[in-house]
């Protein structure tokens, strides 16, 4: 049983002036997998590492349940680390790869065991625990690694990217293994990392950081439903949110030609222009000159429907994105797969009303 | 797909290489069949243009990142495998993508550790390994390396004189800094002390380790020489302000260490009783630099420890104490070093590099005479040591026929 408390946590590393985790609040309920994520360099292996009291903590405070773990060292946190990269041993059997952690640790023989074969169940790796790594499958081989991390059975486990070196389909295989073991075993788990995919296809709930400062915390649908800012916005998601600055008018705004009706509150104090995010699947498309002109670059085909990758025609729209891949930023619809255009085709989009996403182009702060 | 490769030393060769081929397919006759350490990719060693290279497949953007890496690591001067090239873009001869691959030199005279336990062995080698790779941890952290995955497997040793020398291999997982805080060089070593008990027990297991002592006793060490070593390198120290001396001692200390000073920080207390010095931080390599400098001679801290030792007894012995060093170091290379290097017969060289086998001729010479009790001139032991000796050394340059093992980490179907 353990709840985490990330509370104004702060930490500035030597010889910087600003923060790499600044003030950072997160509830992390009893048995909940939270994911931390963000791009390269936001803090959150920082933040992870406070957690494991492998980082000082400059301001605020960590709890683990009901007690203050701040200056507790790694060792009386009952938290377990997992590396990002697990060797296996080619002459140990399955058994002793899973518990020899236990045996560093100190732990009696008969409780190694034990631990051991519960583990084993879990993973059903039971038929071959007597066996050498050699002998079992690549996805067995990895359920011993994670069987290495279980027999700790610690309060919280911590996980780095530990998918960052799998190939491409062991990484979706472990991904949903690894997710759906945590439920089964019900330990809260601090999950790292830079991919919002796994993100979103793993976590109970996401926080976002950037610049070492928290984002949003929210479920994956929410996330993606209800962006809380622009860098939200342009992180999560596959194709990325389009993101148009566009003039406010009485109504609303006018999206190319096509005015979207917005209720008056939510746009005070917004200024003249706001930004409109609409994702690809949200995109009308017509071809009768209603809506922002685009000119189509590139279509991808996917069967039942095609992504189009277009420029707005009007050279002064540009799309907002998050970092540096802004520039020459496609606009991307989502369109039915047996009604595609052509390459070069005009073609006139504007954003389904109720999916709808406006933001304050100076804050970058959600409206409404 | 086109081939994309990087490389800042380009090479034809390169391209004659079958990269359509997953390279675990890859023809015997390309290979050079040496050990390697534990792996989870796919690493395989050809000979390319005369050396030999390490291919790992792995993929893209962590073999670019992996070979950038490197490059900044030798920038700074810090013992690991020299980056040769990334080959991205690959694809099978029916057109599937393959990943891509990370090309290193390999490191001649290089011994992975289970290649070094298959050999008979001294008694001490898991701790002299252990001492080795405290010193390659201490180094990388100083110039602020975290390493994240520090293993013997991920380490190369280099036999120095008595001990060893080791060099960073995988850096897979690294991350550069201006400097580590505690916290991370912490993390680094908690990894290490675990990855080491378990490469050791997975030795035991296997029969390979005669060690006496048991494989967590030994892991253990690396956190303790760790903190020893950058104590001595790091730490303030208080002394009383008629104690100056102390400040020299402490350079010489550290030049002890083999490792040189760069600046001290000295700051006197408020009433200028005390003063706290802290050396910045320094750079290992003293005796092979000095070496370096007096002889030319390229070779690791240990062993040009040990040719500067046998230059000092030159040195005394020609009653030369007078004469600059420079000029004493030119003659002992023409007299003696080099007319040994000469020596060495062709068949030979390949067993052991030159300084260490002057240092094991040095060795050996030091054995004939306790038994003789006077002492041997040079030319007898070196006769001595060619005929009974090196004949029954293994060849090191590329150690042939010991176990490795690769536990690829592959989508394979689940059984
Ligand atoms: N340049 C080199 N010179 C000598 N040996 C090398 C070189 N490159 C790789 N090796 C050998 O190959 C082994 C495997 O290489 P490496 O550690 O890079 O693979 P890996 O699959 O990334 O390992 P891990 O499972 O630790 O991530 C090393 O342990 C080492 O013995
Ligand atoms: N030892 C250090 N000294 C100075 N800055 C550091 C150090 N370690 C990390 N940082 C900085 O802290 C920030 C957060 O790093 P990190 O937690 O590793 O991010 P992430 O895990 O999200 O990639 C980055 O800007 C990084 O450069
Ligand atoms: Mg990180
Ligand atoms: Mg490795």
């Amino acid at each position: 049983m353990a709840t985490v408390k990330f509370d104004n946590s702060t930490r500035i590393y030597p010889g910087n002036d600003t923060p790499s985790v600044d003030k950072l609040n997160i509830d992390i309920a009893d048995g909940e997998f939270l994911v931390l994520v963000g791009p390269s360099g936001s803090g959150k292996s920082t933040a992870l590492r406070m957690l494991a009291g492998l980082e000082e903590v400059n301001g605020g405070k960590i709890w683990i349940g009901d007690r203050d773990v701040t200056d507790l060292s790694p060792k009386d946190r009952d938290v377990a680390m997992v590396f990002q990269n697990y060797a296996l041993y080619p002459h140990m059997t399955v058994a002793d790869n899973m518990g020899f952690a236990l045996k560093i640790a100190g732990v009696d023989k008969g409780e190694i065991r034990k631990r051991v074969e519960d583990a084993a169940k879990i993973l059903d790796l039971t038929a071959y625990l007597q066996r050498k790594p050699k002998a079992l499958s690549g996805g067995q081989r990895q359920r011993v690694a994670m069987g290495r991390a279980i027999v700790r059975s610690p309060q919280v486990f911590l996980m780095d990217e530990p998918l960052s070196n799998l190939d491409a389909k062991l990484r979706v295989q472990t991904r949903t293994q690894i997710a759906s073991l945590q439920r089964r075993l019900g330990v809260t788990t601090v999950y790292v990392t830079h991919d919002q995919v796994e993100a979103m296809t793993m976590g109970d709930r996401i926080a976002l950081l950037n610049f070492g400062v928290l984002q949003q915390i929210a479920t994956p649908r929410e996330m993606y439903d209800r962006p809380a800012n622009l860098f939200v916005a342009g992180f999560i998601g596959s194709p990325a949110m389009n993101l148009v600055a566009v003039p406010v008018t009485a109504s609303g705004v006018k999206f190319g030609n096509h005015v979207l009706e917005i209720p008056r509150s939510e746009l005070a104090g917004a200024g003249s222009q706001v930004i409109v995010g609409v994702r690809p699947e949200d995109v009308e498309v017509t071809s009768n000159n209603d809506g922002l002109e685009i000119i189509v670059d590139v279509v991808e085909e996917l069967g039942a429907d095609a992504y189009v990758y277009g420029t707005p025609s009007d050279p002064s729209i540009t799309l907002e994105g998050a970092g540096d891949d802004a520039l020459g930023k496609p606009f991307i619809a989502r369109v039915d797969g047996r009604r595609v255009p052509a390459k070069g085709e005009k073609i006139y989009v504007y954003p389904n009303p109720d999916h709808i996403h406006v933001f304050n182009k100076e804050t970058g702060e959600r409206l409404g | 797909m086109a081939l994309e490769i990087t490389t800042s030393a380009p090479d034809a060769a390169l391209l004659d290489l079958p990269w359509h081929i997953p390279l675990a397919e890859w023809p015997d006759d390309l290979l050079a069949a040496l050990p390697r350490g534990i792996s989870r990719h796919v690493v395989r060693f050809v000979r390319l243009s005369g050396r030999v290279v390490a291919v790992k497949e792995i993929k893209a953007d962590i073999a670019r990142r992996e070979y950038q890496l490197l490059r900044n690591l030798r920038r700074l001067e810090l013992p690991c495998v020299e980056p040769y090239a990334v080959v991205a873009g690959r694809e099978s001869a029916t057109g599937e993508p393959l990943d891509a691959c990370l090309i290193t030199v390999h490191l001649p005279f290089s011994l992975p550790y289970r290649a070094l336990f298959s050999q008979s062995l001294r008694k001490g080698t898991a701790i002299r390994l252990i001492d080795a790779l405290a010193v390659l941890l201490v180094r990388l952290h100083l110039d602020g390396f975290w390493w994240g995955d520090v293993s013997l497997s991920n380490t190369l040793f280099r036999r120095d004189a008595g001990a060893f020398a080791a060099y960073l291999v995988d850096a897979e997982t690294g991350e550069l800094h201006a400097g580590l805080s505690r916290g991370q060089r912490e993390h680094d070593l908690d990894i290490a002390r675990v990855n080491i008990a378990g490469e050791l027990m997975d030795l035991e297991a296997g029969g390979l380790l005669q060690e006496e002592r048991d494989p967590i006793e030994v892991s253990e060490r690396i956190v303790e020489r760790y903190h020893a070593l950058w104590e001595a390198l790091t730490g303030p120290e208080r002394v009383a302000a008629g104690e100056r001396w102390r400040v020299d001692e402490r350079i010489r200390r550290l030049n002890r260490l083999g490792f040189d000073v760069d600046e001290l920080t000295m700051t006197t207390d408020i009433d200028g009783t005390t003063v706290t010095i802290a050396p910045k931080v320094v750079d290992s390599g003293h005796h092979s630099r000095r070496l370096l400098r007096l002889t030319g001679l390229d070779v690791r801290e240990n062993q040009a420890r040990r040719l500067l030792n046998d230059l000092d007894s030159y040195r005394a012995a020609t009653d030369r104490g007078a004469d600059d060093e420079e000029l004493v170091a030119h003659d002992w290379v023409e007299q003696i070093y080099a007319p040994f290097v000469r020596s060495i017969p062709a068949p030979l060289r390949a067993k052991l590099e030159p300084a260490q086998l002057f240092h094991e001729l040095l060795e050996h010479r030091w054995y004939l005479a306790e038994r003789a009790q006077h002492d041997i001139p040079i030319g007898e032991a070196w006769a001595d040591y060619l005929a009974k000796i090196l004949p029954t050394k293994p060849d090191e340059r590329a150690v042939v026929g010991t176990d490795t093992v690769e536990m690829p980490v592959l989508a394979l179907p689940d059984a």
